[in-house]
This record gives C-alpha cells, structure tokens and sequence, in this order.
C-alpha cells in the first residue's frame, strides 16, 4: 500500500481504536491500577533514604523519580507481542492481513488510540508529584527540557513497540513467543531503571546498560522528566535513544516480513 | 464427608498431575522464567545492600528470608490458586458454571480444585534455596521451634491468600470481566516482597495498617520470616492464625452470597 493510502486509512484506524479504548475504559483503569512495581520500589527506597540520603537522591527526589516512572510507564507501554501471539494462535491474525493495510499499522494504531486516556491516568500522579516534592523534582523546567522529554518519551513508546512486535513476530516462527517476551520483561525490570535508578548500578554494569535498548524505554524519560542531565549529555542520550529506535524498527520490520510467510492460519 | 471430599480431591490432582506429565517440558521453560522473576525480586536489594548494610531494622540475609518467602507463596499462587480460580472467572462469563453448580458436592470445594499447574510451582523450590542461601548468609541455622511456627504460617499465609483470592473471584459474579482483575491481585500481592517494616515511613504509618489489617500482606511473608529468625511475638502469632481463619470464613460468607447473584450468563 502506498503512503497516500496510508495516510488516508489511519485517521479511521485510530478513530476506531480510539472509540475501543473508551470503550474498555473501566479494563484500562484496572491495568493502570495493576502497575504497582514503581510504587513497590519507591517504598522501598524510602526507607534507604530515610536516615541519608542515597547518593544525590534524598527521600523526595525518590518520590519524584518513581511517580515519574509511573507517569511514564503509562504513556510507553505496548502489548502487541501477547497481542500477535493470541492472533496467531487462534489464526486470527489471517483477518488482520486480508486487509489491504500491513497489520502492523493496526497493531499501531491500537496502541497510540490509547494514549489520551493513559495521559488522563498519568496526570494526576504528576500533578501528585508536583505537590509532594515540588515542581523542579517533578517536572521539567525549561522548554528544550519539555521538548526532548517528549522526544524521549515518544522514543521509549518507538523502542517498547517495536520490541513487542520482533518479539511477537518470533511466534510465526516458534509457535509461541510468550516466554521469551517474560525474559525481555525481566531484562526490561532489572536494567531500565524502573525499580532503581540506572546510576546506583556499578561502574561496569552501567556501560553494558548504556548500549543495551532497555534504559532508552524507560530510564531516559524518566531522568529527563525529573531533569537529571544537562544539554548536552541529554542530547547525546536522545541520540543514542533514536539509534535504538531505527535498529529496532529495522529488525521488527524483517522478523515480520519472513514471519508472516511462514503463517499457516491454523485454527481460523 | 470428609472422606468423599479426600477423594475427590486425588481425583482432581491426578486429573491435573496427567495434564501437566503431557506438557513435561514445561517444567523447563516454566522453571527458567520463574528464576529470571526471582531475579527482579532479587535485583533492588543487591543494588540497596550494596550501598549500606541494614535497612529498618533488616540485614541482607534477613531480608532475603522474606524474599524467599513471598517466592515460595508465589509458587503456591501460581501452582494451586491462580489457575483454577481464573478457571472460574472463564466459568462465569460463558455460563458453564452450572455443570459444576449442577453436581453434588460443594461448588466452592469443585472449583478451587479443577486445575493445579505442579510445573508453576518451581518457585517453591526457589523459595527453598533462598532459604538456604539467607540462612548461610547469616551465619547460622533457624531454631526447631522458629521452624515449627513458620510452618504453621505457612497454612495460614495460604489460607489468607485463597480466601483473598476467593474475594476477587466472588466480583467476578458482579463485574464479570475480571480476567485482569487477578492480574491486579498478583500486583498488589508484589507489595508482599520486602519487609513489612519499609512501609512505616509512607503516609505516616497507614500503609502498614493496610498491609497489616486489610490486604493481610505483611501477616503472609513478613511473619513467617520473623518466626524462622525467633523474634515473632506470641501476639502476633495468635494475630495471624485468628486473622487468617476470620478470613477464611468471611470469603465463604461472601462466595455464598456471590453465588447467588450468578444468572447463567450466556444462554
């Protein structure tokens, strides 16, 4: 299909995920409310901080560093990899590419229609946030800090997507890819920064993480939401963060192309 | 009467027991992706005991007891509640709870034991290890009588967590669409993996009293650790056992109720 087309298709698509997603409001409610993890940890590490302070982080900076990772867990996540995986079980993904519009788009779109009610979830934890620590630990300051904010955060969603659909993309092949995407979630936890903030790792461990996607889908908003970095190192993150998008995109894009050849629709 | 039920009960386990030899290699894949989730459980306090030795009141070893014991619940959840109380949610929402309501035994006692996934309860074993692990960190060994009570919590930890589960099943007769609704639960149930003790600081103090009194989390992993280290109170010990059979009995009266409001949904 051609861009025109395209362009003309996806403001119905995203109509109709939009009206889906309002639809299922009160399923999307409890899914927000199942995202404790941050919660968890943030519990946690105010009790570290409770006598001294962990580094540059007192117990307010913890606050606003995990309210952050809520907010911004809200506005990145994707599902697309269960998603796929159902639909090639049940062969259900054979109705998504009778359409004349790659089901990628659809996997999209289903996703982005979510975005206005997750950011009614995410802005009362910031407005939250911005009472309990204060604005300057809660929010960015400046508008290039808003600015690359938004990039990174679009980003982190980029990186969290496509990953989902690589991964999702896998089952054409395995069967089932449920369990490998448990193992990316784990990696996702223990190195993006979403229990703990990614500088209280060692030295060494830290270099690995900066090459790895999963600080670019998480931690980098996050840090720059809570303004941890200047211009530059922020920049140069951002930049890194983009590298992971096009990677990704490039391997998802492939993994799918062959993937779907190998569909054998069985159940449908 | 309880001899029926006894036998029912191998029934239904070795209904499931012949499930799960079919789909052996489960124990595999299943037991891999259990330790990479202990691993998250693991991962915060590595980097917390690597920046200073205690925290309220907990040493490293200390904590990983509690640790060890929210996996080890997991393991009961994921083997023995979780899959066939999800069971039930499916029941209601196409209408084939009355095959079960129909026979002549208890509905609850049917449906609580439909499926049990052995594979899922790997995590128990963990929980062992990282028993055994804390136990070498600190130096030396639970006392026998520390090991009896734990014991004792552990019947009444899952007593607690069926009975909590029971209540969430029982909104599935009202809401019909919980299938995320258990999904919530085991979220809320990660608040359950560090020391109770961490919540005092949040909200003045109310978070323990939730966790202590409404969604009994400290009672079910906090308790049990403090026993095997020989510094749970008699108190609290009398607290926990009454508590969990309050419980226990409050989730009958509402699954009775519950049931009652099911209209057969599908036909």
């Amino acid at each position: 299909m051609n861009a025109r087309g395209l362009m003309r298709a996806l403001p119905t698509m995203l109509r109709v995920s939009f009206a889906e997603s309002v639809a299922y409001r009160a399923e999307m409610f409890v899914w927000v409310l199942s995202t404790t993890m941050p919660l968890v940890n943030m519990v946690l590490w105010m009790a570290v901080a409770k006598s001294a302070p962990v580094g540059h982080f007192g117990q307010a900076d913890f606050v606003g560093y995990f309210l952050a990772t809520f907010a911004v867990r809200q506005l990145t996540s994707a599902w697309a990899a269960w998603l796929i995986n159902w639909e090639v079980k049940q062969g259900t993904l054979a109705m998504r590419l009778l359409r004349p519009i790659s089901p990628l788009w659809g996997y999209a779109s289903d996703n982005v229609a979510g975005f206005p009610m997750r950011v009614v979830v995410a802005l009362p934890v910031v407005l939250l946030s911005i009472a309990l620590v204060g604005a300057h630990k809660a929010v960015p300051q400046h508008a290039w800090q808003w600015g690359l904010f938004l990039v990174a955060v679009l980003g982190g969603w980029a990186i969290t997507f496509l990953a989902n659909v690589a991964i999702g993309a896998l089952s054409l092949f395995l069967d089932s890819s449920q369990k490998m995407m448990e193992v990316w979630m784990v990696l996702f936890f223990v190195c993006s920064g979403y229990m703990y903030p990614v500088e209280f790792l060692p030295d060494g461990l830290r270099t690995v993480i900066d090459w790895l996607p999963f600080r670019y889908q998480m931690g980098l908003p996050v840090e720059l939401m809570t303004n941890a970095h200047d211009l530059p190192t922020a920049l140069g993150l951002v930049a890194r963060q983009w590298a992971w998008v096009l990677g990704m995109g490039a391997l998802a894009v492939g993994l799918w192309k062959q993937g779907v050849k190998c569909f054998a629709a069985f159940g449908g | 009467m309880v001899r029926r039920y006894l036998r029912l009960l191998t029934v239904q386990l070795k209904a499931s027991g012949l499930q799960a030899l079919q789909y052996r290699a489960d124990f595999f894949t299943d037991g891999f992706t259990s330790l990479c989730w202990v691993f998250t459980a693991l991962a915060p306090l590595f980097v917390v005991y690597g920046r200073q030795p205690e925290v309220e009141g907990w040493s490293f070893g200390e904590a990983l007891l509690v640790v060890g014991w929210f996996t080890l619940l997991q393991g009961i959840l994921e083997g023995a509640i979780n899959p066939s109380l999800t069971g039930v949610v499916e029941h209601i929402r196409k209408g084939t709870l009355d095959f079960v309501l129909l026979k002549p035994a208890d509905a609850q006692f049917l449906v609580s034991t439909q499926r049990f996934l052995p594979w899922r309860a790997f995590n128990v074993l963990t929980g062992l290890g990282l028993f055994i692990y804390a136990f070498m960190l600190l130096g030396r060994g639970p006392s026998p009588l520390g090991l009896l009570t734990s014991l004792l919590l552990l019947g009444t930890s899952t007593v607690l967590l069926y009975s909590l589960w029971i209540l969430t099943v029982s909104a599935a007769f009202f809401v019909v669409r919980v299938d995320n609704l258990t999904y919530l639960f085991t979220s809320i149930f990660d608040f359950a993996r560090w020391p109770s003790s961490v919540f005092k600081g949040v909200a003045k103090g109310a978070l323990t009293l939730v966790f202590t009194y409404v969604i009994p989390l400290a009672l079910m992993t906090t308790f049990p650790a403090e026993a095997m280290l020989g510094r749970l109170p008699v108190a609290s010990l009398v607290g926990a056992v009454v508590g969990s059979a309050v419980f226990a009995w409050v989730a009958r009266r509402v699954w009775i109720r519950s049931i009652g409001h099911y209209t057969s949904a599908s036909s």
